[in-house]
């Protein structure tokens, strides 16, 4: 400690005065922080106060339920429903997960348990740089590489080997349901696999080591002791890339096919909650039109909050099961 | 086949499945990339770094104006964003332990997942709509608000990186913990720092969906805060959706040059991260 220096008349003040504890300045630095930590809240209440002021209009003059349950988007007459919208994001983001789980949790697996270990710095990388490269780039891929291969190639094909189902019948432009699928799978498989990686790790090692120990064959330690213990990570990180899929706007809003209708085909233009937003917010001239397209944001702000927060309370849990455990 | 080689082919099988799946990844990336290097790189040019876009029909224009918007839209979503949240991810770090803490946190978290099309609906009703003109601010707020919770939690992860010795040697000088704070622990974490608003620039500044309705577009330079800009990431957006050749041309191009830019502030940071890896060892 340092000796309390006096500062009356022929004592020295302590060079080191400035050193002194100061209960001002670390009260003033406490209050700072907590000012700036606090803000994250007001941001959050900032957007959804925005959101629900700006959409108000549009749930009291069109009705909730007759909002969301509408199928009619015609902004000339004032018709608005959400319906098409929904059933076009729900859609999409289902091919997408169902597409991407498997991949990423393959990557995922054949990175960190199966395949050779000089893999994976060099793929872990690969998927860095697909998770930076902005959205806007997918939807130029999508649009000028991925529709004319789909509309070639793969819709032909499974219209051939598939067609009965009503999933794959009617004329195959490229645009619409599938491309967005797939391009939005493509975006989400950095978030979900290098999530599972993360949860690979927390696999407490003596589990797989008792099942190889005991003559397990690698695949069969992984579905013993790997894939249970690591069920709930992945389930996270399922969720979390689908909450992406929902709230992604640029590369679906250019190769969906734009057409506020629903469709059974997947083959079918749609359009998705994002999609219409972009489109349509800074042309939107009708007070309620404005109010509809804000309506429909504050849907998709709730659907995405929802699932965000149910993953991260999963991963959150798994992570604590992992300290829990190592103690 | 005896159980064993049926239960070794099994293994086979799954391992080859699994490898699949990296396959499948890269090859959208390895397609992406290849194709925006190729179609982009015939339209570069040192004109299309400078000059105003050019109408259709007319030959050369570039996305000079897109640039500069870019950065200007990223300077102001900069200079809001930084400060709050870098301050966030501080408080998180050095006082977050407790049930605020991990509140913030989980909000943090559950923010950094909100469509971004969303942010650009409150930035809209937040100035666009007080101002009655689309404005440069606009954009840049929306672009803020994204880049909050993400600058929260990252710059948090590396101020925690600080070992503890370090803050203890300082407090047992007697230095005040407020300097502490400031002089040893965030001087320690500044590489990191820098890391993670990298990341959050390089981020925004491939932002399109927040930015179509407030800062929208514009077709000639400019530098106000209060008039609409363009930004390369909507012209990329405008340019791609049209129906003419040449201008899809000019959005392979303009592609390459915002993935060279993110790509330029991804590889900072990485260098950066990985000195500060090696210094803390």
């Amino acid at each position: 400690m340092l000796p309390p220096s006096e500062t009356s008349a022929g004592v020295r003040p302590s060079p080191l005065a400035h050193l002194r504890p100061s209960p001002e300045g670390d009260r003033v630095w406490s209050a700072g922080l907590t000012v700036f930590g606090g803000s994250v809240l007001v941001i959050a209440g900032l957007i959804l106060a925005e959101l629900g002021t700006q959409s108000g209009p549009a749930w009291k003059k069109l009705g909730v339920l007759s909002f969301l349950f509408g199928s009619a988007w015609d902004p000339v007459q004032d018709k608005f429903g959400a319906l098409p919208f929904i059933y076009g994001t729900l859609v999409t983001s289902a091919i997408a997960v169902l597409v991407a789980v498997p991949v990423s949790v393959g990557l995922a697996l054949f990175l960190s348990e199966m395949g050779p270990k000089q893999l994976r710095r060099p793929v872990a990388f690969a998927i860095e740089v697909l998770a930076a490269i902005p959205s806007v780039i997918f939807g130029l891929w999508g649009l000028f590489v991925m529709v004319p291969w789909l509309r070639e190639y793969v819709e032909p094909f499974l219209q051939k080997t598939l067609g009965f189902l009503p999933l794959f019948q009617g004329p195959m432009i490229g645009l619409g349901y599938l491309a967005a699928g797939l391009i939005l799978a493509v975006m989400i498989l950095p978030t979900i696999a290098s999530v599972t990686i993360e949860v690979l790790k927390t696999v407490p090692l003596p589990l797989k080591e008792g099942a190889l120990a005991l003559g397990a064959t690698r695949w069969e330690a992984i579905t013993m002791t790997v894939l249970p213990y690591a069920r709930p990570g992945i389930f996270g990180a399922a969720l979390l890339g689908l909450g992406r899929a929902l709230g992604e706007t640029m590369a679906v809003t250019m190769v969906i096919g734009n057409s506020p209708e629903i469709h059974a085909s997947l083959f079918a233009p749609g359009y998705s909650l994002p999609a219409v937003i972009a489109n349509e917010f800074a042309e939107a001239t009708g007070a309620v039109h404005v109010a509809a397209l804000a309506a429909l944001g504050l849907v998709l702000f709730g659907i995405t909050i929802i699932l965000n927060a149910l993953a991260q309370l999963l991963l959150q849990a798994v992570s604590k099961g992992v300290r829990r455990g190592a103690q | 086949m005896t159980s064993l080689q049926w239960r070794r082919f099994v293994d086979l099988f799954w391992t080859a499945a699994s490898g699949t799946g990296v396959v499948l990844a890269l090859v959208p990336l390895a397609s992406l990339l290849w194709l925006v290097i190729s179609h982009g790189a015939a339209g570069l040019s040192w004109s299309f770094f400078t000059s105003l876009p050019a109408p259709v029909g007319e030959s050369g224009g570039g996305v000079g104006n897109g640039i500069v918007g870019t950065l200007l839209l990223v300077g102001i979503a900069s200079a809001m964003a930084l400060p709050v949240g870098i301050g966030a991810g501080v408080f998180l770090a050095e006082k977050g332990d407790g049930k605020a803490g991990s509140a913030i946190r989980f909000v943090a978290e559950v923010l950094s997942g909100v469509p971004s099309i969303v942010v650009g609906i409150v930035a809209y009703g937040l100035v666009v709509e007080r101002m009655k003109r689309f404005s440069a601010l606009a954009g840049g707020l929306a672009l803020a608000l994204l880049m909050v919770p993400t600058l929260a939690r990252s710059t948090e992860e590396f101020v925690r990186l600080v070992p503890g010795a370090l803050r203890e040697a300082s407090l047992a000088l007697g230095v005040p913990k407020w300097r502490t704070s400031l002089l040893i622990v965030l001087r320690t974490a500044a590489g990191g720092i820098i890391t993670a608003v990298l990341l959050a620039v390089a981020r925004a500044a491939g932002e399109t969906a927040p930015l179509l309705f407030t800062s929208l577009n514009n077709q000639y330079w400019n530098l106000r805060p209060d008039q609409p800009t363009a930004s390369l990431t909507v012209q990329i957006f405008n340019y791609a959706i049209s129906p003419y050749e040449d201008w899809h041309n000019k959005a392979w191009t303009a592609a390459l040059v915002l993935l060279l830019l993110v790509g330029l502030l991804n590889l900072l940071a990485r260098l950066l991260s990985r000195n500060q890896m090696e210094g803390a060892r």
